[in-house]
């Protein structure tokens, strides 16, 4: 693959159809830049805001993008918030459809036929592969992204997080609990 | 009737192999090529040759799509888009140097120019004079298919009875989008559906599962 790859990009480089420097700086983009700690920063703020909250459930696209994160895969954004009752969960089942705004490229599992073709099934089954189970009562609401809508899950807020700064609260939400394959992180009593 | 266009990628509910395996956030690239690969599909695309749903489209339809890394897919679809447009030939990977003329692109993305590009995306909300047939809380019934074409009404989904939930405003249609046929844009909705409307008696208790029809896919039921 490394030198059918490499003969793509010189041939594609020689007849002027890419620029190579911007293959660069688009891998560096996704790298360093646009990743789940965008993401991670839009659910902190919903949690510490209410009315930031309230316009992230009404226009996620536009209150999102209040805090710099827009664009490719990210165009039209809803945000769906987990609560007591209801648990959310994001797939396409189509390809890999996927919040890149805020959080980046999609991991693996998410475009891998187990994911895609049980989480419309069976989610508790993919829970449990994450180590997640969920009360019996709670509903499963699975959120299949099969047009340009792209889905990012608001986890609850752990207990035991009163007083605690945007930042160290951004640090408990992890990529996988914007997904809903997992849940925010409690805090750690031993560290700050 | 003999089926000529067939989607490898339409995996919800299917009976496939194989565990789910998380992976550490900062695990982005598997291979040294990935991320290569991963620039040259966005730097083509932006070169406005083909569209997001002509690019699905050409990826679905790879034969051996279940059996290809997610990056191969990319690739494999890459290189038959590139072909179908005289862009690229199979020779030329070959010998790893120009053999054919180019073809002009629209545009090539210069490295300036990425930063502004990703963050401007491509919205897909049309302005459309139709107000939409459906509004929150209709039932509706979902196409039957089957498609001789491109469509992003997955398998489980075709022929089941739903509720409308919310409404997104007319979109590109990816259906005629990904034919060449134009926009097209419809009213889309986020439909829901019980799980047993999906998976019969035996659905995951208290499973509901919804996604985004294009109005066109949909019947008041």
């Amino acid at each position: 693959m490394d030198l059918r790859v490499r003969a793509l990009e010189s041939v594609l480089t020689e007849k002027g159809y890419i620029d190579p420097a911007a293959l660069d700086v688009l891998i560096d983009t996704y790298q360093t830049k646009v990743g789940p700690r965008n993401g991670a920063r839009v659910v902190a703020r919903a949690w510490v805001d209410a009315s930031f909250n309230d316009w992230l459930m009404r226009d996620a696209t536009a209150a999102i993008a209040s805090l710099g994160y827009s664009g490719r895969q990210g165009e039209h954004m809803v945000a769906v918030a987990n609560n007591g009752t209801q648990h959310n969960m994001v797939v396409c089942t189509l390809c890999s459809c996927y919040p890149w705004s805020v959080l980046g490229l999609p991991p693996s599992w998410y475009k891998s036929a187990p994911y895609r073709s049980r989480a419309v099934r069976d989610p508790r089954g993919v829970l449990a592969e994450f180590g997640v189970t969920l009360p019996e009562a709670t509903t499963i609401r699975v959120w299949d992204s099969t047009a340009e809508v792209r889905y990012l899950v608001i986890p609850q807020r752990p207990a035991g997080t009163d007083g605690m700064s945007e930042q160290q609260l951004a640090a408990l939400v992890t990529r996988d609990s914007m997904i809903g394959t997992g849940l925010a992180r409690a805090p750690d009593a031993h560290r700050e | 009737m003999t089926m000529t266009y067939i989607s490898h990628a339409d995996l919800g509910g299917r009976d496939l192999p194989g565990r789910v395996v998380p992976e550490p956030e900062g695990e982005l690239f598997h291979a040294g090529w990935e991320p290569r690969a991963l620039a040259l599909t966005l730097a083509m695309g932006a070169t406005g040759s083909w569209n997001i749903d002509a690019s699905r489209s050409a990826r679905e339809t790879l034969p051996d799509y279940l059996r290809l890394s997610y990056y191969e897919i990319w690739l494999a679809a890459l290189e038959k888009l590139m072909a179908e447009r005289g862009q690229l030939m199979p020779d030329e990977l070959a010998a790893e140097r120009m053999l054919h003329p180019a073809v002009p692109v629209r545009r090539v993305l210069q490295a300036p120019a990425v930063p502004a590009t990703l963050a401007k995306g491509s919205p897909t909300a049309r302005s459309i004079g139709a107000a939409p047939r459906f509004k929150p809380g209709d039932t509706v019934r979902t196409a039957s298919g089957p498609f001789e074409h491109h469509s992003r009404l997955p398998g489980y989904a075709r022929d089941r009875i739903g509720t409308v939930e919310q409404l997104h405003g007319a979109h590109v249609f990816a259906d005629t989008n990904a034919q060449g046929l134009g926009e097209q844009p419809q009213h889309l909705y986020t439909v829901v559906f019980d799980g047993v409307a999906l998976w019969g008696a035996d659905a995951a208790p208290g499973l509901r599962v919804s996604i985004d029809a294009w109005e066109s896919y949909l019947v008041p039921a």
